[in-house]
């Protein structure tokens, strides 16, 4: 019943493979990032009639920058925004960039800390 | 002549029931740029599914917005049980159907009061609004509650609706339906609501296509795109075919919703009209595990639930992109040179839902 | 209260909640639960009101708007934690950003818990506000007096 696939792609491939599939005219459905114990998970997913597909990048640590795809799909800006907030991500060249003033949060990327150190009074 | 100003627009804002931060560029009166910044209500939702096991953060996730809430748990129990590899029991299926089209009417019918507030028609605003009630008694009757339903749980659903009731809310429905299509007529015919919408905000399909755009706003361009086409719960059963208008403008995204109400109705009598007697829900045992973008449609479009688990009681990470999170970049594309006084009809013709947006 | 009382307007501003609140606030000015048979108004401008219903809990980024409204707000003023959240952060209190209920920071007159409210509560709690409000005008006209 539902259609999607999940698949490992290089990062170096990753603009290449944006700019495929935007003139192939699929929509940008999400970018998510997901922080497990030796690694960081980038998912770019796309939609065209139904059929869903989303690229995984796996990053090693927060050091290497990732390009914004913002050019491609300018939506894309609010999920790069989003990630470097949240998850520390350097996301370069991004069409909107906020420069970590997206999400003012009291933890800063807090999604990229194991244990957050949360001490306000709950008493 | 066109010196730049930036006037800020929000959070605390008189139509909108929601902090959203615009700063728009305006060179005297027309908009030429908005920027939006947003995060005055994230909470860090996502992050909570390491402190809520799998079957508690099913109130979690209904939580995440109190208009939809109901889709939003539901969409959460989609992904874990593909997680899980449950199958959920017809009924159920049934059940979830009728609940996600009660609450898109009357998530709809509150969108079109706010928006007949927008542009300062007042007792229209609290017309819809009155037929909304009826609509909030049903799902009080069958679910206990008013706004969070609490109805959805990972293998299917808490309650069940007796038959007599389902035959009752099918004729009350029907009651109903007359009412809202005289309210769909103001909005639809009358001159001074026109002369708001008409043409106001105009998204091109290449752009609702290019930019993202989801549900009702996408729809409204000339794209039949539904993710209830895809047959989750028991739409796959129903037969029905996306509602879509052309224009692109204000008018269009109003015609669309108001539109669905009609459909939604009918959706829901079809439902009954299939149901059978069975169980309601499925055993739950052990644990999720694998990866799963779970995908329903909301009042305000397509949701996304990506659910990562590893096998113990709480997931890895769970990621929800929201349709308002979506329609943001159409938004600012419509924005852009319109006139400020257009600017709150604007925003709220995307049917903003900030919560859902900044989790 | 007494015999002529004061119509109180309220303004609504939401903290970070789920909506499920602020549309039931909005539900309470419709035609079923009517609160503007007490004289009620709901207005957009701080300076125009008398009761600040806060719905939703404090996080770090809506801090400054609160604290901005409530001071802006003329005396004497009360405020309504509307809700569970509002009340003490409900079911968001574990999370990172949620800093708490409202009364960390503006004071809090009546405290309105549920999930979410019902507007029957809403209303109880809006009553009640309008006898607090009462009280606290004879106070400030007691010490005027005193001076």
């Amino acid at each position: 019943m539902i259609q999607q696939t999940i698949v490992e792609i290089t990062l170096d491939s990753l603009l290449a493979k944006v700019r495929e599939l935007k003139y192939e005219g699929w929509r940008l459905v999400q970018i998510c990032c997901t922080k497990l114990p030796e690694c960081l998970e980038l998912q770019y997913s796309f939609d065209k009639d139904y059929v869903y597909q989303s690229f995984k990048i796996i990053l090693k640590d927060t050091s290497t920058p990732v390009p914004s795809i913002s050019a491609v799909y300018l939506s894309a800006f609010l999920y790069e925004n989003e990630i470097h907030d949240l998850f520390d991500v350097k996301v370069e060249n991004i069409a909107v960039d906020y420069k970590g003033e997206f999400y003012r949060t009291g933890i800063k990327h807090a999604f990229n800390q194991d244990e957050k150190p949360k001490e306000t009074s709950h008493e | 002549m066109s010196k730049r100003t930036i006037i800020p627009f929000g959070p605390q804002h008189p139509v909108l029931p929601e902090p959203i931060h615009l700063d728009l560029v305006l060179e005297d009166e027309k908009v030429v740029e908005a920027i939006p910044s947003i995060g005055f209500i994230h909470r860090g939702l996502e992050k909570l599914v390491e402190k809520k096991d799998f079957q508690e953060y099913t109130y979690v996730a209904e939580r995440i917005c109190g208009i939809c809430s109901f889709i939003h748990g539901l969409t959460y129990c989609m992904a874990v049980e593909e997680l899980m590899k449950i199958e959920v029991p017809e009924r159920a299926q049934y059940l979830r159907t009728i609940w996600s089209e009660l609450s898109r009417i009357h998530s709809h019918l509150l969108w079109l009061g706010l928006t007949a507030d927008g542009f300062g028609f007042e007792s229209l605003f609290m017309e819809s609004w009155k037929i909304r009630e009826y609509i909030l008694d049903i799902i009080e009757e069958t679910t206990g509650g008013r706004v969070i339903f609490g109805s959805a749980k990972v293998g299917g659903v808490r309650r069940d609706i007796a038959p007599a009731k389902l035959e009752e809310i099918v004729k009350k429905l029907r009651v109903y339906q007359k009412k809202i299509n005289d309210l769909g007529m103001v909005f639809l015919d009358d001159t001074t609501v026109k002369h708001r919408t008409q043409g106001v905000g105009i998204l091109t399909t290449e752009n609702a296509k290019a930019l993202g755009a989801v549900g009702p706003m996408l729809r409204a361009s000339g794209v039949a795109m539904d993710i209830r086409m895809m047959g989750y719960a028991a739409y796959g059963k129903i037969g029905f075919a996306p509602i879509v208008e052309t224009e692109g403008d204000c008018y269009s995204r109003c015609k669309v919703r108001i539109r669905e109400l009609a459909q939604s109705i009918d959706i829901i009598e079809k439902c009954v009209q299939q149901m059978k007697e069975g169980v309601i829900e499925a055993k739950v045992t052990g644990f999720p595990n694998g990866e799963f973008f779970a995908r329903s449609e909301q009042p305000r479009g397509e949701v996304i639930y990506y659910a990562k688990a590893n096998g113990t009681k709480f997931l890895q990470r769970l990621r929800v992109r929201t349709p308002t999170f979506a329609n943001i970049t159409p938004l600012l594309e419509i924005l852009k040179g319109c006139q400020l006084a257009d600017v709150p009809i604007l925003v709220l013709t995307i049917d903003p839902c900030i919560s859902c947006a900044e989790r | 209260m007494s015999v002529l009382s004061k119509s109180p307007w309220i303004i609504h501003y939401d903290g970070s909640s789920c909506n499920g609140c602020d549309i039931e606030v909005l539900a309470s000015l419709m035609p079923r639960y009517d609160v503007e048979r007490f004289g009620v108004i709901n207005t957009g401008n701080p300076k125009h009101a008398d009761i600040l219903l806060l719905t939703g809990s404090i996080n770090e980024q809506n801090k400054p708007v609160v604290q901005n409204i409530y001071n802006q707000m003329p005396n004497p003023k009360v405020v309504i934690a509307v809700g569970i959240c509002a009340t003490s952060g409900g079911v968001f209190r574990e999370c990172y950003n949620v800093l708490g209920g409202a009364d960390k920071v503006v004071p809090v007159d009546v405290y309105a818990p549920s999930c979410p409210i019902r507007p029957e509560a809403l209303i109880d709690a809006v009553v009640k506000a309008l006898g607090i409000l009462e009280k606290k005008k004879a106070a400030s006209l007691a010490e005027e007096v005193k001076k």
